[in-house]
């Protein structure tokens, strides 16, 4: 188990250069960066005396270096102006737009942006799991429709419009404020219990909203695993012997349906961060989301990278619990490669 | 009689031989209907499958009407995409009514008269019930240029004279909703399709590659479709798209955004292709056709495509969806399409406050086609891969 660990974490090292790497050309793409649009600017309004001192920022931040060396700078693999001082030696770099370090401006942000993904995940397994398990043990009954056309109407109903008619609609029955992260009078107050409360609530409708579409995904996908289970001979014959419905399901059929079901979720975490990205914008929490949209408008390059880069990373480490819990379930997987699901 | 029968002692059952001539073959010949089944095409044979999973055809149906804006977007709208009425700033819908007092009018709208609450500062519209404005339908109304060549002025459906039909009510510069949704319909439609197109393209050849010839090739490709599919396309998006320069017409903008869509939508197909190529190479036609000395490229589109061309075009419905989707958000968060450009997306950017969407929900009319054909889509799909195995 431990060589399996070890391995799959090496694994990823490969992965993340070349993430790194995308997430720098892609960044890089648009035209000139961000000092010397502002050089642009200053030229044309005829004030030339701060001039200097953006080239000397454009020294600063190797802007002046030709694109793979700027890379090798930005991960810390490369000498800058100080030495080998990027991404590997804890620098995440500076944000023009806010004048501060990256860190300084995105760091409030990490926690929440961690826990919302995380609590996401977790509302998807803990919703998906026994429904799914109900859909399949009573087929086509009330319940098991009324999922299904819920599931299918959760797929179907992109995830920030239903944000957008959520916030209208708490707004409008309950006059209740859904956005933002804590109701309007806990701002700038000390902790109580009160202020997490509040910060609870409102945490749980993005978890939902972000969930739905995954949440809808994981039933559908249980439920036909666990059909395809319950018509075994296997099944039959544990019947047969006297076993109870409820020990029966949970120690076979459940176990068998449950591999796909988890290695499913490993494939789902990048649209539920995706989710939580513009989810975090509709309802303006103080997730990454919003931070990364107004970067990209102002082409705030060193800020806008790391976001992505961080995003990336955070799906990288999803998929990474997600393939350690499947190991652990089947000893299958960890002996041999990874299972084609 | 029944006594007669009993009396009379059990004697052997007369022999019996059927006169009507014998046809050994009977087992081997078949119905009308299977013969029908056997020498259909597969493609008809689909067509048999598609047509009895209902919610898929209807699906199918409103597709096609959803899809009839895009050519005729002119003519449905009443009004102009961008024409702005500055006396009906934020005007409500207008219901059409048919009756007026409990008598038969026909399709019609009350008129509307606005003035600004000066406290505040909002205008106010009230319904004027006297002011029974009928729709029009086949009239010249506002005046365009078809498809940007022809002069026109023939609308479906327009206002009466001098009166309004602000069917899903206006926005903050007076811009007719339901037009806007209609001249939407053009972007936001296509987007997908063209995204499609180059996503299928991708993933052939990708997948192509990848599943005929194996190897190094394969696991380099594989790879790759690894690291996409691990990353979370929507902040890539974002990130590619606010790497379009602001100063492309909008044509090429549009332009720009679909091949970014197809461009990180590609790797879910080419593992279908390579999947099946895979599988399907081993089969015994592909290796009659290799030792006949075919090239890999005739191998793979003339013996081994037309095996999955099924496949590939539910898996294709399948990921329109997520592009309109895709398009939507981008240019609801201002860094996809922009003004004059019109899309639902577009559209939607003026609903982003959520204080001016309490006052005026009907900013939200957009929601309602976006999700009617991402569900349209779905159901869609879902029968197309059902039928695409048809020997099932």
């Amino acid at each position: 188990m431990l060589y399996y660990i070890v391995r799959r974490i090496l694994m990823m090292v490969p992965t993340l250069l070349v993430i790194s790497f995308l997430t720098f050309f892609i960044i890089e793409l648009p035209t000139g960066d961000y000092i010397s649009n502002q050089i642009a600017a200053l030229k044309s309004s005829g004030e030339s005396s701060s001039v200097a001192k953006l080239e000397f920022l454009r020294k600063e931040f190797s802007l002046d270096r030709p694109f793979f060396e700027r890379y090798l700078v930005w991960v810390g693999l490369w000498p800058g102006p100080h030495g080998f001082d990027g991404l590997i030696q804890g620098n995440w770099g500076w944000s023009f737009e806010y004048d501060k370090p990256v860190e300084q401006v995105i760091g409030p942000t990490l926690p929440l942006t961690v826990v919302l993904n995380f609590a996401t995940i977790l509302f998807v397994y803990v919703v998906s799991f026994p429904i799914g398990i109900f859909s399949a043990t009573r087929q086509y009954s009330w319940g098991d429709y009324g999922f299904t056309f819920l599931g299918y109407f959760g797929l179907a109903t992109p995830n920030f419009l239903l944000a957008l008619i959520l916030l209208y609609f708490f707004n409008r029955w309950f006059g209740l404020s859904v956005g933002g992260l804590m109701a309007p009078e806990y701002i700038d107050q000390p902790w109580s219990f009160n202020k997490a409360m509040s910060v609870m609530a409102h945490l749980i409708v993005p978890t939902i909203v972000i969930g739905t579409s995954g949440t809808a995904a994981m039933i559908r996908r249980l439920r036909a695993n666990l059909l395809d289970e319950l018509h075994r001979q296997y099944v039959t014959t544990g019947r047969a012997k006297g076993l109870k419905e409820g020990r029966l399901l949970v120690k076979y059929p459940l176990r068998m349906a449950i591999n796909p079901f988890i290695a499913d979720i490993g494939n789902l975490i990048p649209s539920l961060v995706s989710g939580s990205v513009i989810v975090s914008v509709v309802m303006s929490l103080p997730t990454v989301g919003p931070v990364l949209v107004s970067a990209l408008q102002s082409q705030d390059q060193f800020l806008s990278g790391f976001i992505l880069l961080f995003v990336a990373i955070l799906t990288l480490i999803g998929m990474l619990i997600s393939d350690l819990l499947l190991a652990v379930l089947d000893p299958r997987i960890r002996l041999g490669g990874r299972a084609s699901s | 009689m029944s006594l007669e029968t009993k009396d009379t002692s059990p004697r052997e059952v007369e022999h019996y031989v059927d006169p009507a001539p014998f046809n050994p073959a009977v087992t081997e010949e078949l119905t009308a209907e299977q013969e029908r089944f056997y020498q259909a095409s597969q493609w008809k044979i689909m067509w048999w499958k598609f047509k009895r999973h209902k919610i898929a055809v209807w699906s199918g149906v409103v597709l096609i009407l959803f899809y009839l804006c895009v050519p005729f977007a002119e003519v449905i709208a009443p009004y102009g995409a961008n024409t702005r009425d500055s006396n009906n700033l934020y005007a409500p819908p207008q219901a059409l009514h048919l009756f007026h007092e409990g008598s038969l009018v026909g399709p019609f709208v009350y008129g509307i008269s606005s003035k600004i609450d000066m406290e505040t500062l909002q205008w106010v519209f009230e319904e004027d019930r006297t002011r029974v404005q009928k729709v029009r339908f086949f009239c010249g109304g506002a005046p365009y240029k078809f498809w940007g060549l022809i002069d026109s002025t023939f609308h479906l459906f327009c206002p009466a004279k001098g009166g309004t039909l602000f069917l899903l009510g206006t926005d903050r510069l007076g811009r007719d909703q339901f037009s806007g949704l209609v001249y939407g319909a053009r972007l936001s439609l296509t987007v997908g399709l063209i995204g499609v197109t180059i996503s299928i393209v991708l993933g052939l050849f990708f997948g192509g590659l990848a599943g005929y010839f194996g190897g190094w090739l394969d696991s380099i490709i594989q790879r790759a479709i690894e690291i996409i599919r691990s990353l979370p396309e929507l902040p890539l998006w974002m990130a590619l798209s606010a790497a379009l320069p602001v100063t492309w017409s909008p044509v090429w903008i549009y332009f720009g955004l679909t091949i970014i869509l197809g461009l990180l939508d590609w790797p879910g197909l080419a593992r279908a292709v390579r999947s099946k190529l895979l599988s399907l190479r081993e089969e015994e036609y592909a290796k009659a056709a290799v030792l006949m000395g075919a090239k890999p490229g005739r191998v793979i589109t003339r013996h081994l495509l037309p095996g999955f061309t099924s496949h590939i075009i539910a898996s294709a419905t399948l990921s329109v969806p997520s592009m309109i989707l895709g398009e939507t958000a981008l240019s609801y968060l201002n860094l996809g399409l922009r003004r004059p450009s019109v899309s639902w997306g577009v559209l939607l950017n003026e609903a982003q406050n959520i204080s001016v969407v309490t006052v005026y929900p009907w900013l939200m009319a957009p929601v309602i086609p976006i999700i009617i054909v991402v569900l349209a889509f779905n159901f869609l799909g879902d029968g197309l891969r059902d039928a695409a195995d048809p020997y099932k």
